[in-house]
């Protein structure tokens, strides 16, 4: 009955590969926004003009799931397999509880809402 | 990083004496512009053709057209290196420019500049004034008036001229300058100082009666330093932008947009072709030809040399150096487009490129916050242009070159300091200068309520 909120930091130009796996393992809808942050991996050096500056921050993208407890461990699977490039910055995920979920066009809740 | 300052501009004046002397009359494959000369001498006291007027008179009208396109090139430039939060605010000044600029050059600033000293009745040759308003006689839109334009097509190419020494200042102050104070300045910079400083050579005054007269081609000295000093007074008295020099480090403030600013120096340049191009005032195909190459040249030389030094230097090639290196060497041929060889005009860019990569570096050392590199790139190679006719090219000589220094000196005094009274006296009265939270936020709400870009969220890199 329940679901869960999966929140996925990944590399942007994963993104795709991220959609593409979720896709197929039956998750049918996800929200994505740009973000930027950082984690053990640092920022950069940039120069301009003579003077260099460090660019703390890069950009990721974040992708946010609400899926049925049952296929929550598939899901995590999947966005790993998909998003991993073995380098660092690779991101990281959230796993987290969900009160309700409510689909706005026919008012279903929980399960049905996703 | 001072230090290998030093060692470069050294490298470069040994390189760029090297170059003189490889072009010295000794050694010179090409010879020097005789083309200049023989015009000069042949004032044809016989009028030209009613079709030889008809075809200066187009060129001239269109070598106006070409320098007012520059406005858009100033803007372009200018919206390119700085913040999006400004944009309607740099707009909107490089906008109202040229309309005061045209609209008081027409009300005083062209009698101002072409007082037709008479020397006779006992002129000074410092000031003058032909009276209000413009307006001419059945001689004045025919070949009598002069050989090369109109009455009218004189006033429009100058009145072109004068808006884009204005609009020089605009960049330096950009971003946190109050809009009220900055329009006042330009108004009085437009309206007086640029053509009365103009009158000196232009308009036939002491400068260009020395023994040996004083030469600025199109104006190096007359326009570009002009609007230079009147840029540098402005960094210095309203002081940098917030944020820029924190615990004694330089923090980059970067552009918002490099397109625009390469999109808007390439429009310049296209401009410079009716700058300097139009500078012969007529259509003389030796000398239009010949102004046009050495420009091209000299631009393109800057550009290299810029761009070339900053990838050794900062290690990594900068897109905005490169750009200002191409404006460098434009402003530097321009006191002597038509006394140049193609070699003389190459050391001409080649040294304003490494001129205003280092004039960058060092403004910012000395924590004079120019966002555009108005000041680098019309100021100090706008001295250099105007020496370099007294240091290579036809003219070359001491004689001349401390005639080139006179001027320099005199626009230098007359214009800094008219620049800095002007500044002062708007800080002290009505404030020259957003408040901090104004600058924070940006000047386009502040002072225009309204925003550039509306419809754009940040984006970031994917």
């Amino acid at each position: 009955m329940a679901v869960k909120k999966i929140e996925a930091v990944i590399k942007p130009f994963k993104l795709e590969e991220v959609k593409e796996a979720l896709t197929e393992i039956g998750i049918e809808g996800l929200t994505v926004s740009e973000v930027k942050g950082f984690g053990r991996q640092k920022g950069h050096t940039e120069i301009y003009r003579g003077s260099e500056y460090t660019v703390d921050f890069l950009p990721k993208v974040k992708i946010e799931i609400v899926v049925v407890d049952t296929l929550v461990e598939k899901a995590i699977a999947t966005i790993v397999k998909a998003a991993k490039t073995g380098k660092i910055g690779d991101g990281k995920i959230f796993i987290l509880p969900v009160e309700d979920a409510i689909r706005i066009r026919t008012e279903e809740k929980g399960e049905k809402a996703v | 990083m001072s230090n290998w300052i030093k060692k470069f501009v050294v490298a470069l004046a040994v390189g760029a004496m090297t170059c003189t002397l490889l072009d010295s009359p000794a050694m010179a494959q090409e010879a020097a512009p005789v083309a200049a000369e023989a015009a000069e001498a042949a004032e044809a006291p016989a009028g030209p053709s009613a079709e030889m007027f008809t075809v200066n008179n187009t060129w001239m009208m269109v070598a106006a057209a070409l320098v007012f396109f520059m406005n858009l090139g100033f803007a372009c430039v200018e919206t390119g290196m700085t913040r999006s939060k400004n944009t309607v605010n740099i707009l909107f000044k490089n906008s109202l420019i040229p309309c005061l600029g045209i609209l008081t050059y027409a009300w005083c600033g062209f009698n101002l500049m072409y007082p037709g000293f008479d020397y006779d009745a006992g002129a000074n040759g410092w000031f003058g004034f032909a009276g209000w308003g413009i307006t001419t006689n059945a001689e004045g839109i025919t070949s009598a008036y002069n050989a090369g334009y109109t009455y009218w097509t004189d006033f429009l190419f100058q009145a072109m001229f004068a808006a884009t020494a204005v609009t020089i200042v605009s960049g330096a102050v950009a971003e946190r300058i109050k809009l009220s104070s900055f329009m006042i300045f330009a108004f009085i910079y437009v309206a007086f100082i640029y053509p009365i400083a103009g009158s000196w050579k232009w308009g036939n005054g002491w400068l260009n009666n020395l023994e040996v007269p004083f030469y600025d081609f199109a104006g190096s000295t007359l326009v570009h330093s002009v609007g230079g000093w009147g840029a540098l007074a402005g960094a210095l008295i309203l002081g940098p932008r917030l944020g820029k020099y924190v615990d004694g480090k330089i923090k980059p403030i970067l552009g918002h947009s490099m397109p625009l600013a390469t999109i808007g120096v390439f429009i310049l340049w296209l401009g410079w072709f009716g700058f300097n191009g139009g500078s012969v005032l007529s259509a003389d195909p030796g000398l239009v030809s010949l102004t046009l190459v050495m420009t091209s040249i000299a631009a393109a030389a800057g550009g290299v040399s810029a761009a070339l030094i900053s990838w050794i230097i900062l290690k990594k090639p900068d897109l905005t150096m490169a750009l200002n290196g191409i404006l460098a060497g434009l402003v530097g041929i321009t006191a002597g487009a038509d006394q140049m060889t193609a070699m003389n005009s190459t050391v001409i860019g080649l040294v304003a490129g490494a001129l205003v990569f280092s004039s960058v570096l060092l403004f910012d050392k000395i924590k004079i916050d120019d966002p555009v590199g108005a000041i680098s790139v019309h100021l100090v190679c706008g001295i250099w242009g105007t020496l370099a006719v007294g240091l290579i090219g036809a003219k070359a000589g001491i004689p001349q070159l401390i005639s080139q220094f006179t001027g320099v000196l005199a626009y230098g005094v007359f214009c800094f300091v008219s620049a800095l009274v002007i500044f002062l006296v708007l800080k002290v009265t009505m404030g020259l200068r957003v408040s901090a939270e104004e600058e924070i936020g940006g000047l386009d709400i502040g002072e225009h309520g309204q925003e550039a870009y509306p419809d754009f969220s940040p984006v970031s890199k994917v």
